[in-house]
């Protein structure tokens, strides 16, 4: 029923979806874990956006790690092309396997030369053809937008059919569709079309409760203590509008860790400032939330 | 966001009502969908049957299940999570009213203008009079170098028809990607790849070398106040950019307004027509001739679009006097921080050209150190200047 079948939990609803992934640490809200069972159900690939630093990623992770399956994950960038996420051919070693049979001499048969350098273990499969035969997997397409777009043209191709042609093997189609999530920092828009084939999501910095459930459950050895502490200062920048780069929930964390790693159980003035740079990444952010920090320590 | 306020004893009332409609359920909610799209939402037959199939999926009598399950299938950026939002309370809870789109104003003022080439304009002149066309070339001639704040409506008339011998070309960049090509590093997935169709007979080795595109420009124009006479005349040019720029639309050029706050007019200034992008640019903008905050819409620039990936490695261009009524140390700021993600950033000041200006207004002095060209705007001839400036960065 179920994209991804086969494996212990089915999902029957967003609230199954939700206990699933807070299995893995992930704690996610009723939207997110109803637009992730419906992705799950309708077998339509999952459109994030949203902040950096808020999770996008870690639910391709979260939802691999719940379910045990696999997360392959296909990171874009400018110029990524076919060869990149789909198949190559490994063509060295083809040169190779031609000129050893050169060697050997004998009868040489061209049909079957050929067929033997058109061989599987020749292929180098590439994120989307691994998941295509490694499914039930996680496709994780991450930073979508960085791509070029007559990438997304390609992609467009794949996402619809769940399979792949090459010409030289044959069709390479899913037994059932692989789980498909797709992240977008928004720097530039996506094509209609991509977007229609997917179910969109914008994913929002969490509240102070969730925030703090979400260290503790990521964090579990920090103290109620300074989680709590923490996630109110990072939630009070959060909300100043003279920061270059607000910190996500991943700079909580980092932040968390970092505290936990000095052996502190309280926030206090001085590590905090010895401390910013898991949070604050540019030199303008740091003096502003330096100054503001007495402030926020009493807050 | 909604998801706080959309739960509540009263609502799941309310919406138990509304799921036992003496209407088929599927009507209710293809009802829905067309309603989103009269809000201006692009509901495609595909998304509203994704809709239907994602609605019998969850509770349908949950309220919330409904929303979250409508909104990943009829919305497609954070824009339409507002009217989604607005929609989705007027149709199931009849609140009030459904929002509708905002009424074309028809433009009292627009007039035809014809080309200024035309032959009907010289009407009394015989055709074989070489003093009459070459009146007429000069007076276009004049034209292009005149001050567009001091033109009467004719005059206007006839130099927006002039825009369109603007040629806004694309400044290139250098990608990543490499593409076949006669020379460069060799190509060896290529040339093996011939080699094995040749069965392994050596033959010619390719090459490939990294593929030129069109950088990224954006056009941030000032429509504030001291700048209105200007304005008209800026977002024709700015249309330019966006209809007449090589390459696919919309993914090479950008344009904001910028006054008390910022707008993106991108989307309104793609119709071809350049009477139709202006209306609908006129009715997307909110603040036409009000104050300035130039400080402030950089920031809210930056913060929202710039810092995301819009302006690095772009051509930025700002239209504006720099009367900046707020305090210049922003505008400072935020300039400096342009210029560090920018390609290269370039101010067009109206007054620029004129004689007897010297660039001492507040904002002007605290944006120019981090300004690469610095360029008068006030006529067609230095808007053909600026193209090539944008042409050669």
């Amino acid at each position: 029923m179920a994209a991804i079948a086969g494996t212990p939990h089915q999902p029957g609803s967003p609230s199954e979806i939700a206990e699933a992934l807070g299995t893995t640490g992930y704690l996610c809200d009723e939207a997110l874990a109803t637009v992730t069972f419906l992705a799950l159900q309708m077998q339509r690939p999952l459109l994030l956006e949203g902040a950096p630093g808020t999770g996008k990623t870690s639910l391709a992770e979260a939802i691999a790690g719940a379910w045990d399956v696999p997360l392959i994950r296909l990171q874009c960038y400018e110029g990524i092309d076919a060869t990149q996420a789909l198949y190559d051919w490994d063509f060295p070693r083809q040169i190779l396997h031609l000129r050893t049979l050169e060697a050997l001499g004998g009868e040489t048969d061209v049909e079957e030369t050929e067929k033997s350098l058109y061989d599987e273990r020749f292929l180098l499969a590439r994120p989307v053809l691994r998941a295509l035969r490694e499914s039930p997997a996680v496709l994780l397409i991450d930073e979508v937008d960085r791509a070029d777009d007559e990438f997304e043209a390609f992609l467009l191709e794949v996402l619809s059919t769940y399979q792949v042609t090459i010409p030289e093997l044959g069709t390479v189609a899913a037994a059932q569709p692989p789980m498909v999530v797709l992240t977008s920092n928004r720097t530039r828009e996506l094509h209609d079309a991509l977007k229609r084939r997917c179910l969109y999501h914008w994913i929002d910095h969490p509240g102070l409760e969730r925030e703090v459930a979400i260290v503790r459950s990521r964090v579990p050895e920090v103290s109620e203590t300074l989680a709590r502490q923490v996630v109110h200062a990072v939630q009070q920048l959060r909300d100043r509008d003279d920061l270059l780069k607000p910190p996500g929930v991943a700079e909580t964390l980092d932040w968390v860790r970092a505290l936990e790693r000095l052996g502190r159980t309280e926030l206090d003035l001085e590590t905090a400032a010895a401390t910013l740079g898991a949070i604050v990444k540019y030199r303008e952010d740091t003096d502003r939330v330096k100054h503001a920090l007495d402030r926020l320590m009493a807050g | 966001m909604g998801a706080n306020d959309m739960s509540g004893g009263s609502d799941v009332a309310v919406w138990a009502q509304t799921a036992t409609l003496p209407h088929p359920i599927d009507e209710v909610l293809l009802g829905f969908a067309e309603a989103l799209r009269s809000a201006g939402v692009a509901v495609t037959m595909d998304r509203s049957q994704a809709w239907l199939q994602a609605a019998a999926l969850v509770d349908v009598s949950d309220r919330q299940a409904v929303y979250w399950a409508g909104r990943a299938t009829l919305c497609s950026c954070p824009d339409d999570l507002v009217r989604y939002e607005q929609v989705f309370g007027a149709w199931f809870e009849a609140k009030e009213g459904l929002p509708r789109p905002t009424t074309r104003q028809s433009r009292a003022e627009l007039v035809a203008a014809p080309l200024p080439d035309d032959e009907s304009d010289a009407t009394g002149a015989g055709d074989d009079d070489p003093e009459a066309v070459h009146a007429l070339a000069s007076a276009t001639e004049v034209l292009r170098h005149r001050d567009i704040a001091g033109l009467t409506g004719a005059q206007r008339a006839v130099l927006a028809s002039m825009f369109a011998t603007l040629d806004p070309a694309l400044p290139t960049r250098r990608v990543h990607r490499r593409t076949p090509s006669r020379r460069g590093h060799v190509d060896a997935g290529r040339t093996l790849r011939q080699t094995l169709r040749r069965m392994g007979e050596p033959g010619p080795i390719a090459h490939r070398r990294r593929g030129i595109r069109p950088r990224r420009v954006v056009l941030l124009v000032d429509v504030s106040g001291s700048m209105s006479k200007y304005a008209d005349a800026l977002v024709r040019l700015a249309h330019r950019y966006v209809v007449g720029a090589p390459g696919l639309p919309g993914t090479s050029v950008e344009v904001f307004t910028t006054g008390t706050r910022l707008t993106r007019i991108t989307r309104a200034l793609r119709h071809r027509d350049p009477e139709r992008a202006l209306i609908a640019a006129g009715e997307t903008v909110p603040d036409w001739a009000g104050g300035t905050r130039l400080g402030e819409s950089l920031k809210a620039f930056s913060d929202r679009w710039g810092q995301r990936g819009m302006a690095r490695g772009a051509v930025v261009v700002i239209f504006s006097d720099g009367w900046e009524r707020g305090d210049p140390t922003l505008l400072r700021e935020q300039m400096a921080r342009l210029r560090r993600m920018a390609h290269r950033v370039v101010w067009v000041n109206p007054h620029r050209g004129k004689p007897g200006y010297e660039p001492v207004q507040s904002g002007v002095v605290a944006a120019l150190p981090f300004v690469d060209d610095f360029l008068a705007g006030h006529s067609l001839a230095t808007f053909a200047e600026l193209t090539e400036v944008i042409a050669r960065a």
